[in-house]
């Protein structure tokens, strides 16, 4: 009697727990879709009409006083642009100018370090955190750091010139200084990307080293026939977000030199430029296609480094192939 | 290939030398910054190198706190921190569980459109938003800050949940559901508690942006002084009191906004690896 009553329980549970499932596999469309709904949500709030809405203003004369549909100008605030704002080109220099030293050395900085500490070295994790700590800084912190740091009297830097006799420099105030101190800062964070690298070349098998020892390689040929070209994914995706990351510079110029880029506005950069347009003359439109501007350099940025990127980087072949 | 020791000599003790000099270099400007905001007010305007407070300042720290309202800013920092992490612990989960394990129509579809997002530059957005808020009345508030981090707005923890979501095995998923787990069982009482390591560094990213945060306070919060946070707080007092005798403060506080970051990243140190690991999976 008591063993036909549980039967009938567990039968009737089975089939209960038998329906859920089928509700949850007829529904999985549903559900999906209801897990993915915050994120949907958001991406069409901040992302979607935002671009969209971005693009329109662009086109448009949108001002500070400008009350209901902004008039529509066509192209002339790129005309503009790219005719009448010294600006537009000064700050894109400056930009480039800026990634074009910090980027490279940035990665040569973070590659080699990482390929010293992974010579599993005695007391490796020490150093390693000692290189890594200053990423750690809130960027806001660094930049007021290197404020300090690079004051013209009272900052560390310009004691230590004066005392090994040199000349101190006037980091932050002379236009020929400016972009250095600010690559300066860039290169003082390296650690994230170190990190990744080392990750990357930890993940090295062994085996394939073995066998270069094995075939007599040299530590030189066994780093540019194996850890090179097995890092160039690494490489690709530090040098892309660096590329990214380093067009869109903000933070640390509004709090090293403020606003107006510094001196003959040597630290102008062009998300300088765009902040300026927006929030300080209210010329919203404008902003808008500098910033459009910006969006397409990226954009074709990324495409081409991606296109060229089957020609350099190396994408492991599968097990498959390699036997 | 025998090497000859001395050589083996030679080179481990260049790798120290390089090193050291390196990390020598590298900590320099911390060292200064913590010495500096241990300098009583007339030592920091002395234009010689001194690297060792004398006298130690330390009453610099609790003064700090006096002069500017450290506890109101931390708050106000804490709110945005509070948000995001809730937006990243589950909004985000739930988006990468389904991306990773619900196989529903048009999946790889918004898949796509989600990496698409990873690669839009913050400007273009940038406008829109502040005339949108602006129009809505919510700007001089937290909205602006919270709503988005409330949703899970971010595609780059989607992604780190998502790839480390497919790594778990079929068989787990598979037997939850057949003992009758809903889909919202599964994610909540299998993959969650199975995703220590990727929820730790997805935490440690949502903390330390949130608490890096600079440019949306600004044009949100920045003519609203009751709202300030931190970073506000610190740039506000170096950028209009910045006045060379202040240095020693501004280093305490850059020291204050430093501390909270090292011990996360202490604690966190180890996952940091296997986020950072599941970033470098982006290559496959």
């Amino acid at each position: 009697m008591q063993a036909s009553q549980k039967t009938l329980r567990t039968q009737h549970e089975t089939t209960w727990k038998l329906r859920m499932q089928e509700w949850w596999f007829r529904n999985r469309a549903l559900i999906g879709f209801a897990f993915i709904f915050p994120w949907f949500a958001g991406f069409i709030i901040f992302d979607l009409l935002p671009f969209m809405y971005n693009l329109y203003l662009s086109f448009t004369d949108y001002q500070i006083g400008t009350r209901g549909i902004p008039p529509w100008i066509g192209l002339e605030n790129y005309i503009e642009i790219f005719t009448d704002d010294k600006l537009f080109g000064k700050s894109m220099y400056n930009t480039v100018y800026y990634l074009g030293f910090s980027v490279p050395l940035r990665l040569i900085f973070a590659f080699l370090i990482a390929l010293i500490l992974n010579l599993r070295v005695r007391g490796m994790e020490l150093y390693r955190t000692l290189f890594y700590v200053p990423s750690v800084v809130p960027l806001v912190a660094a930049t007021v750091i290197f404020a300090g740091f690079l004051n013209t009297r009272y900052g560390f830097l310009n004691q230590f010139l004066v005392l090994i006799g040199a000349t101190p420099v006037r980091w932050l105030s002379s236009p020929d200084a400016i972009k250095p101190s600010l690559i300066l800062l860039s290169l003082w964070g390296f650690g994230g990307q170190m990190i990744i690298f080392l990750a990357g070349l930890q993940s090295i098998p062994e085996d394939l080293y073995e066998a270069a020892a094995i075939d007599g390689g040299t530590g030189w040929q066994r780093l540019i026939y194996i850890t090179v070209p097995l890092m160039t994914p690494t490489i690709f995706f530090n040098l892309l977000l660096g590329l990214i990351g380093g067009f869109q510079i903000f933070e640390q110029v509004f709090i090293l030199i403020g606003t107006n880029g510094g001196p003959l506005q040597a630290g102008l950069v062009y998300m300088l430029h765009v902040y300026n347009k927006a929030f300080r003359d209210f010329e919203f439109g404008y902003s808008a296609a500098l910033s459009v501007i910006l969006f397409l350099i990226i954009f074709v940025l990324t495409i081409l480094l991606v296109y060229t990127s089957n020609r350099w980087v190396f994408y492991g072949d599968s097990q498959d192939d390699e036997t | 290939m025998i090497e000859d020791p001395r050589s083996k000599m030679i080179r481990y003790i260049t790798v120290y030398v390089i090193l050291t000099a390196g990390a020598i270099v590298m900590m320099v400007p911390l060292l200064w910054t913590v010495s500096t905001s241990l300098k009583t007010r007339d030592k920091i305007t002395i234009r010689r190198l001194e690297l060792i407070p004398d006298p130690v300042a330390w009453e610099n720290y609790p003064y700090l706190f006096e002069a500017r309202p450290i506890l109101k800013y931390t708050r106000n920092t804490m709110v945005i921190v509070v948000a995001s992490l809730f937006g990243a612990w589950v909004p985000c989960t739930m988006a990468g569980y389904a991306f990773a394990r619900i196989p529903f129509p048009g999946r790889n579809i918004f898949f796509g459109v989600l990496l698409a997002t990873m690669m839009l530059p913050y400007v273009v957005r940038l406008i829109p938003l502040f005339l949108f808020f602006d129009e809505i009345g919510w700007t001089r508030t937290f909205g602006p800050l919270i709503l988005p981090r409330l949703l899970g707005h971010n595609a780059f923890y989607i992604f780190l949940y998502r790839q480390f979501f497919r790594g778990i095995p079929d068989d787990i998923h598979d037997s939850a559901r057949i003992d009758g787990c809903s889909e919202f069982g599964v994610w909540w009482r299998i993959f969650m508690p199975m995703s220590r390591p990727v929820l730790a560094a997805v935490s440690i990213f949502a903390f330390s942006f949130a608490w890096n945060d600079f440019l949306n306070p600004l044009i949100y919060l920045g003519s609203n002084k009751e709202l300030w946070t931190l970073a506000l707080g610190l740039n506000a007092l170096q950028g209009f009191e910045g006045e060379d005798n202040s240095l020693n403060l501004i280093m305490v506080f850059s020291m204050l906004m430093i501390i909270p970051m090292l011990i996360v990243f202490y604690f966190g140190q180890k996952h940091l690896i296997s986020g950072v690991t599941a970033q470098g999976s982006l290559k496959g």
